[in-house]
């Protein structure tokens, strides 16, 4: 019954970095379970290892130990090239510096996980243009990155997060190199998502309020553990 | 991803660091022309000489002798498997039979024999040669006198320049003017059929001859005419004649010999290449062969050591020029490190990050390999204007020493691909492994 409700699930999770002499617990034994539609917070200070276990979730970092399943699959046991098809079609991600790449317009850009995802050129150009339309940026299709305010870099980067349809969308402080008004606009975009395409949510932020305005749930972490496990108010 | 995105990304990505990816460029093809032009040379020196001996003559005719003939060059072989065997001769019969093997040009007796000469009040004894209708593009007649025969048994003659003087101090005024060959012909005698009978009367006979031309090299028919001949007339026309040679006395004692036949003949093969199948096919009729075929084999041998090391020297520019290709593909992962991250975390996998790098330094091989068939061309051309100069000023005529065939720079090209893919092989699998965490993680 949890297969089908729960799209994430992680048992006892842990992932440590060895520097130098010590190890480093990034994220040390986490259990968690995301159900599919949710939107869920990671809240934590910097250092907390919130955006470890967001890359743990994304598939981009390996656990060192425990148990991580997504959508039925364990991708503790996945090859790399499982990895990547898995990043292709399920995960949509947005970071905190937007990683565009600036050499590419904004439709480059969003284009460039369909050309991974191998869709037709002909219907790349159609889902490009919808998802930059999603976000308002249909006008500077043409643009590089550099050309645009903060926000609308944001907002390019959440088309290229949509733009391959995935089931989880994951955002690492999406608003922590944006104004506070800018900030809102990006999360109301994330939050109208998730309630119209029903896609997972899981936002990574260190502020509270943020937290606490947008999602249903909030997790918060301190020294790689999660200490609650509560609903938001 | 598929081929035309990743190409499509990998033209991207050379037009943004546009002034480095050009030079390397231009390295690989700089090592390419450097390559290209040095084999141009060995492959041009090789035509030159391959076509001198291919219109010698020497390589594409086989001497047949009778077999047990104490003058031929196989009498080992002869003894090995024929002591009982009768005498095979050289009769028309057998003439006609090589004729119509496969790849045989022509099979034409070998005609000389001395005779005298005269031209208005000068009477010089010479020797005569018989020269087949397929010489004329033999390199002798390049710079000769006038022209060649007109016609394989036209009644006209080439004299060789120093016989030529022998008759008149101006020797080019002889084009034209008729001579007169005095010669002794046979008759042979009726036998009905009983070959102790056999044998021929001769008779004194004048032919007129027009001079067509003067040579000034001794041309070459078969290659037993070392022995010079001074005056020379179509074979089919001195077969005609039917006049004594030197062989024909011994050929008249001889207990098997009742009719028609050669001393020795020569045998055109169409292709020098098929040299050996056809002395073949005549040893097995029982008859003695001599060819040149070995001595183009060493010579072969030669041009492709020669070609080696000018393979080697020339490549050696082309592999400092793939140093060139790891070095920029190796900048261009640090600098774009973050992007490779960016792809990675977009669901590109490690294979479509390997390809994207292999398929940018492929492009800079091709346009390389392109650009330095160009260059490699138009050195070339500048060898052999250069020789070409040199030659005319030393009043020789000018020769292309340096031949770019489309063979050369089609794989050349192919090639420069190869050496800069294997340069994006290390480049290439740095990238593949590149962490996406590390990499998304700093600014």
């Amino acid at each position: 019954m949890t297969e089908n409700s729960n799209i994430i699930r992680t048992e006892d999770l842990a992932r440590y970095y060895r520097m130098g002499p010590s190890v480093i617990r990034a994220v040390d034994g986490v259990s968690l379970e995301i159900a599919r539609g949710e939107f869920v917070a990671l809240l934590g200070s910097s250092g907390s290892g919130k955006s470890t276990l967001l890359n743990l979730l994304a598939g981009l970092d390996r656990p060192t130990r425990g148990r991580i399943q997504v959508a039925g699959r364990d991708l503790s046991t996945l090859s790399r090239e499982e990895l990547a098809a898995y990043r292709r079609h399920q995960v949509g991600m947005v970071f905190q510096a937007f990683n565009l790449v600036p050499r590419m317009t904004l439709e480059e850009n969003v284009e460039l996980p369909l050309r991974f995802a191998e869709v037709e050129r002909s219907e790349r150009t159609q889902r490009v243009q919808q998802a930059l339309a999603r976000v308002g940026l249909l006008h500077r299709l043409g643009h590089r990155p550099s050309e645009l305010s903060g926000g609308e870099q944001q907002r390019a980067a959440l088309a290229r997060a949509l733009v391959n349809r995935p089931s989880i969308l994951l955002a690492d402080e999406p608003t922590g190199n944006l104004d506070s008004r800018t900030g809102e606009e990006i999360l109301n975009l994330i939050a109208e998502w998730n309630r119209t395409l029903g896609m997972t949510v899981v936002l990574v932020t260190h502020e509270r309020p943020l937290a606490e305005r947008y999602a249903q749930r909030i997790l918060q972490m301190a020294d790689g553990k999660l200490v609650t496990n509560g609903r938001a108010q | 991803m598929k081929a035309p995105d990743l190409l499509e990304l990998a033209l991207r990505n050379l037009r943004e660091a546009r002034l480095r990816n050009a030079l390397t460029t231009l390295g690989i093809a700089v090592g390419v022309a450097s390559l290209v032009a040095m084999l141009s040379l060995g492959v041009g020196l090789q035509e030159l000489v391959g076509q001198r001996l291919d219109r010698s003559g020497l390589f594409d005719s086989i001497v047949v002798y009778p077999r047990r003939d104490g003058r031929g060059f196989e009498r080992a072989d002869a003894r090995a498997d024929g002591e009982s065997e009768s005498l095979r001769l050289l009769t028309p019969e057998i003439r006609r039979q090589m004729e119509s093997l496969p790849n045989v040009a022509e099979v034409f007796p070998e005609v000389r024999f001395s005779t005298q000469v005269r031209w208005q009040d000068t009477t010089r004894f010479t020797s005569v040669a018989g020269l087949p209708f397929s010489a004329r593009s033999n390199e002798a007649f390049d710079d000769m006198l006038g022209h060649f025969f007109s016609s394989p048994e036209a009644e006209e003659a080439i004299l060789e320049l120093d016989f030529a003087q022998e008759l008149t101090p101006q020797p080019e005024s002889l084009v034209g003017q008729t001579v007169v060959l005095r010669y002794a012909e046979r008759q042979p005698l009726g036998t009905d059929g009983n070959a102790d009978q056999w044998g021929f009367t001769v008779q004194r006979r004048e032919k007129m001859l027009r001079v067509v031309g003067i040579v000034r090299q001794q041309p070459f028919g078969g290659w037993r005419n070392f022995a010079r001949g001074e005056l020379f007339i179509p074979t089919a026309l001195a077969e005609r004649l039917n006049t004594l040679q030197f062989s024909t006395v011994r050929e008249a004692v001889r207990a098997e010999t009742a009719g028609e036949t050669y001393g020795s003949l020569i045998v055109r093969v169409s292709n020098p290449a098929r040299v050996r199948e056809v002395q073949q096919a005549i040893r097995q009729m029982g008859l003695a062969t001599y060819s040149i075929l070995d001595a183009t084999q060493s010579l072969r041998r030669f041009f492709i050591i020669v070609d080696l090391f000018l393979g080697i020297f020339g490549s050696l520019a082309l592999a400092v020029a793939s140093l060139g290709i790891v070095n920029t593909l190796v900048m261009a992962i640090l600098e774009r490190r973050r992007e490779i991250g960016i792809m990675k975390a977009l669901g590109a996998s490690d294979g479509d990050v390997k390809r994207l790098f292999f398929a940018e330094a492929g492009v800079m091989g091709l346009l390389g390999g392109l650009v330095g068939v160009l260059l490699a061309a138009g050195i070339g051309a500048a060898i052999n204007f250069g020789t070409g100069y040199y030659l005319q000023r030393q009043e020789l005529p000018p020769e292309s020493v340096s031949s770019l065939p489309f063979w050369l720079g089609s794989s050349a090209i192919v090639f420069s691909i190869l050496v800069s893919l294997v340069a994006g092989i290390y480049p290439a699998a740095r990238a593949a492994r590149l962490d996406p965490v590390e990499a998304l993680r700093y600014e």
